[in-house]
């Protein structure tokens, strides 16, 4: 961890609107280019245009798997990031920032929050020091921070002059200018950032070349303006170029779903879950095998509700259907999620957690819904819920879920959040000989039947399933009790059966479910400190077991992934060593220890939580977990950062 | 439009079923099961081609008195239950029926943008004023000061006009029927069925149990002077509803002005019959074509999706194309 070189995290921020993602885009695609490893933590407000947003670039030699809150290298425009960041750049980092911030006030910053702008004012009066840009500054530097002043609109002119163009032409490659002073204060290889331009802007010379120009500048500028040898922090492009893609959360999933078949998903328009139906949109038909064309149909429906519905009438059909929502969306989804629980409909809900109740930060993340996912709809029928951990389980568990939902004919919820969402890494393209589609029980009828008994009691309580549309299949589906072949009833002991008929599938799928899909440990299997934990936290849990190892102290985390039907036994034999449990959940409540000690009996001894709605850092996880081995830690312990 | 494929000439009694009824006696969907019943013996259609999508609510029922694929969905819900059904599997005759309730009531959302994609498939409202499965609030369709016999007081609520809204948000075929008139609305529910868009069809009806104001013997007109039945049929005027092919907006506009004189019309004369007849907006399905050129031919449920080892058929090598770095 002390190694300065490959092993960097930079950040940039700035108002919505004005370019933070193009920037990072670039970063990433640089490094990326360069054979590095590259994770991407994206933060933003729920507003198009000029709020403060910033993307941390997290780049090393061998893939790492969560965002630092600590960050070596910040790069600013404004002073809404200067006011927001400086204080999370560590001693012997670096920070660019605008001339013509120096003298700007704390309490001029429109957007800072009330709360931020007097804790801040606040921090630096203990310190002495001015509630002003300038005051933020001396601070970092008293921590051993480098601040490197930039008159942006010089170095444009000075591109513009270069160039010969006018100055609005040359400030149109403002995020370049930074991305490549960041690069170029590293010494990384400029020829992976013209790929990288190549990469943003394929097919477009004009502004490639614009853009290639001003990364000459910035190297330039750098090399003649700043002494660098204070920051020692650098990147060396790699030798050994794997085969790799840059991709996020949203679009993994949606990937996964085209390999499983899935050929129809509904949508309503929501945060985090939006960018995946509209990237399915965007490829709605691709290629097939033989020359073929598959496709998706996509429809955008009117509200959640819809979506759901219109999904299970696809389902009906025998079309693999699914929708994606979050939290407000999957709330109107409840009686639509019953109706396809009673009739054994398969259908798969992509569940992006965000921060609730209700409307909640919408573009936040949290591990709020897992009670909801586990409990929506009134009674009680069968229900499959996955939960994955990064973004190849979101790939794999994507399609995974159509062969659940097939196979037990049932709704499966497949359970992520906005940091999945959004988390951007490089990858390895994924191995579709890895994807089985089982389309479970699908009944052939005699064509000359009249009525088929869909819903025929059977020991595994799974029942052939007639696609609508099957001569011979006729029968009828209802949100009612109903007889073997659909007929709504309220018989007892018609009810009686079917419920337990229904019920049974969970039985069979706990059963046949191989425990590495619903559960996978990482770190010393042996170690007694037990972490018990869920969905995205996966990534901090793992680099802050790394530097537990390295200081000595054994642990395991038990990843659950499969949490309806529950994995009681299994946890149950885990767990009887386990000393101390420590529950680690994005959510105040600790939902999954408490689902735990329902099913178990078995309390954790700790929980460790965070509801801010932002990530978990390998940092403050250490940090909980230290102190939890070292005995003098609270039994709830709850990890905050006003910093972020 | 459907695909008549059946081998002999089909009867009603082809589309019935030996199960017991449980609506009222006098209830107006049983004539209204009757029609739906004779048309699809009409068009020839096989039970197992026909999806009957049932709402909540008596008429919700209606789909266990068919012996085709019967979908009983959630109150409010018709609608995007059968639009999911007909775009996974546009073989399928599609056919929702549900109450005014229902429909207009906790549907009214789905019902307006049920109108903007012209789905090929028909809707029947089953319209009795009245709630009658929760026994008999005022629907969505009873006009303000009425009192029905369940309400303590007159209605303080105003009364959506049905026709109005269909014709407001797209839908392409618009009819009214009177549920006693059997042979007049098979009619009607053939035209509906064939016509290739979104056909709305408002069924007038009574429900003996719980609507005592607008009954068999008011549908009949004995209590007018002229003793006649107060439905008149639009086909027996020079009213037009046709739109045809490649008519543009001002010929639409025009048929509006048309649609609007008769469709307020209430009390002693009520106008029934088509009401629009529009075939110069495109269809969903065709829409659709022009992002998935080959819709028809592989719809979604028919699209092989497994290789005969079970292996996606789907190459994602174009998708990581776009994302490749090194």
């Amino acid at each position: 961890m002390n190694n300065k070189n490959n092993d960097l995290a930079w950040r940039v921020g700035g108002p919505q609107g004005s370019g933070v993602d193009t920037a990072a885009g670039i970063f990433q695609r640089a490094c990326a280019v360069g054979g590095l490893s590259v994770l991407g933590r994206r933060e933003y407000y729920s507003n198009i245009m000029g709020r403060h947003s910033y993307f941390d670039v997290r780049v090393s030699h061998r893939p790492v798997h969560v965002h630092r809150d600590r960050v070596q290298l910040l790069t600013t425009f404004e002073s809404e990031s200067l006011a927001r960041h400086a204080v999370s750049v560590i001693e012997g980092g670096a920070l660019f920032y605008a001339a013509k911030d120096t003298d700007v006030e704390v309490t001029e910053i429109t957007y800072l929050d009330p709360r931020a702008k007097q804790d801040l004012i606040a921090y630096l009066e203990e310190r002495g020091l001015p509630p002003t840009m300038a005051g933020v500054l001396e601070d970092a530097r008293d921590r051993g921070v480098q601040t490197y002043e930039a008159d942006y609109d010089q170095i444009v002119q000075l591109l513009a002059d270069d160039l010969n163009v006018a100055h609005a032409l040359a400030a149109r490659t403002m995020n370049t200018l930074a991305v490549a002073m960041s690069l170029a204060l590293v010494e990384y290889q400029r020829k992976y950032v013209y790929e990288a331009l190549e990469k943003t802007w394929p097919g477009r010379q004009k502004i490639i070349d614009l853009n290639v120009a001003a990364v000459d500048l910035a190297y330039a500028f750098v090399r003649d303006t700043y002494d660098t040898s204070m920051f020692e922090y650098r990147l060396t492009p790699s030798d050994v170029k794997e085969p790799c893609i840059l991709l996020n959360g949203n679009q993994a999933v949606a990937m996964g779903k085209i390999a499983a078949g899935m050929t129809f998903q509904s949508y309503y328009p929501i945060s985090p879950a939006t960018d995946e139906s509209v990237y399915l949109e965007a490829h709605t038909t691709f290629p097939a095998g033989n020359g073929d064309e598959g496709s998706v149909l996509v429809v955008q429906t009117e509200d959640e509700i819809s979506a759901v519905c219109m999904a299970a009438g696809a389902a009906l059909t025998g079309a693999r259907s699914a929708t994606a929502t979050s939290g407000p969306g999957f709330a109107l989804m409840a009686e639509g999620l019953g109706w396809a629980g009673n009739n054994e409909v398969p259908l798969v809900i992509t569940l992006y957690q965000r921060g609730g109740p209700s409307t909640g930060l919408p573009t936040r993340s949290e591990q709020g819904d897992l009670w909801f996912a586990l409990n929506a709809g009134h009674g009680e029928f069968p229900r499959i819920v996955l939960a994955s951990g990064d973004l190849d389980e979101a790939f794999y568990d994507a399609a995974e879920a159509f062969n659940y939902a097939d196979r037990y004919q049932t709704v499966v919820v497949h359970i992520l959040d906005k940091t999945l969402s959004s988390k951007t890494m490089t990858m390895p393209p994924y191995d579709l000989e890895k994807i089985t589609i089982d389309r479970g029980e699908i009944a052939t009828p005699d064509p000359d039947n009249k009525l088929f008994p869909r819903f025929a009691v059977t020991e595994s309580g799974i029942s052939p399933r007639p696609l609508l549309g099957t001569p011979g299949g006729m029968h009828w589906l209802t949100g009612g009790e109903h007889t073997p072949v659909g007929r709504v009833t309220e018989d007892p002991v018609v009810r009686e059966a079917q419920m337990e008929k229904r019920m049974r599938k969970m039985e069979t799928a706990a059963r046949e479910i191989p425990i590495d899909e619903k559960l996978r440990i990482y770190g010393d299997p042996d170690a007694a400190f037990t972490i018990l934990s869920w969905g995205s936290n996966k990534g901090g849990i793992r680099e802050a077991m790394e530097q537990l190892a390295e200081e000595g102290i054994a642990a395991r985390l038990v990843q659950v992934r499969l949490m309806s039907p529950f994995p009681t036994p299994e946890l149950e034999e885990l767990f009887a060593s386990a000393t101390p449990l420590v529950a680690v959940e994005a959510n105040f409540s600790g939902q999954l220890a408490q689902v735990l000690r329902q099913h178990t009996g078995i309390a954790c001894d700790h929980l460790v939580v965070k509801y801010n709605g932002r990530p978990m850092s390998g940092r403050e996880l250490h940090e909980a977990f230290k102190s939890i081995h070292e005995g003098n830690a609270e039994t709830k312990i709850v990890l905050r950062n006003p910093n972020e | 439009m459907t695909t008549a494929t059946a081998d002999r000439k089909l009867t009603a009694k082809d589309f019935q079923v030996p199960f017991p009824n449980d609506w009222c006696p006098g209830c107006g969907d049983f004539g209204i099961l009757n029609s739906l019943q004779q048309a699809f013996a009409r068009l020839g259609l096989e039970a197992h081609r026909i999806a009957v999508v049932g709402g909540i609510g008596c008429s919700g029922k209606a789909p266990y008195y068919f012996p085709v694929y019967g979908v009983h969905t959630l109150h409010g819900r018709l609608l995007p239950f059968a639009q999911g059904i007909k775009l996974a599997n546009p073989e399928m005759t599609v056919v929702g029926v549900g109450g005014d309730g229902d429909g207009l009531g906790i549907g009214a959302g789905h019902f307006v943008h049920a109108g903007r994609r012209n789905i090929d498939m028909t809707y029947i409202m089953f319209n009795n004023e009245v709630y009658g499965l929760t026994k008999g609030q005022a629907a969505p369709t009873l006009a303000l000061g009425l009192q029905t016999k369940s309400l303590s007081s007159p209605n303080i609520q105003g009364q959506l006009n049905p026709l109005m809204m269909a014709m407001t948000v797209g839908f392409t075929w618009i009819g009214r029927g009177y549920s006693y008139n059997v042979k007049k609305v098979t009619d009607l529910i053939v035209q509906a069925i064939e016509h290739p868009g979104m056909s709305f069809l408002d069924i007038l009806q009574p429900c003996p149990t719980y609507n005592n104001l607008h009954t068999k013997d008011w549908y009949a007109g004995k209590d007018l002077d002229s003793g006649q039945p107060r439905v008149y049929w639009l086909e027996d005027t020079d009213y037009d509803p046709l739109v045809p092919e490649g008519a543009d907006d001002a010929v639409l506009n025009a048929k509006a002005s048309d649609f609007m004189a008769r469709v307020h019309e209430w009390g002693a004369e009520i106008p029934a019959g088509v009401f629009l007849d529009n075939r110069s907006t495109t269809t969903f399905a065709e829409r659709i074509e022009t992002r998935i050129g080959n819709y028809r031919e592989q719809p979604p449920n028919k699209r092989s999706i497994a290789d005969e080892n079970g292996k996606p058929t789907a190459d994602l090598t174009t998708l990581f194309d776009e994302l490749r770095m090194t």
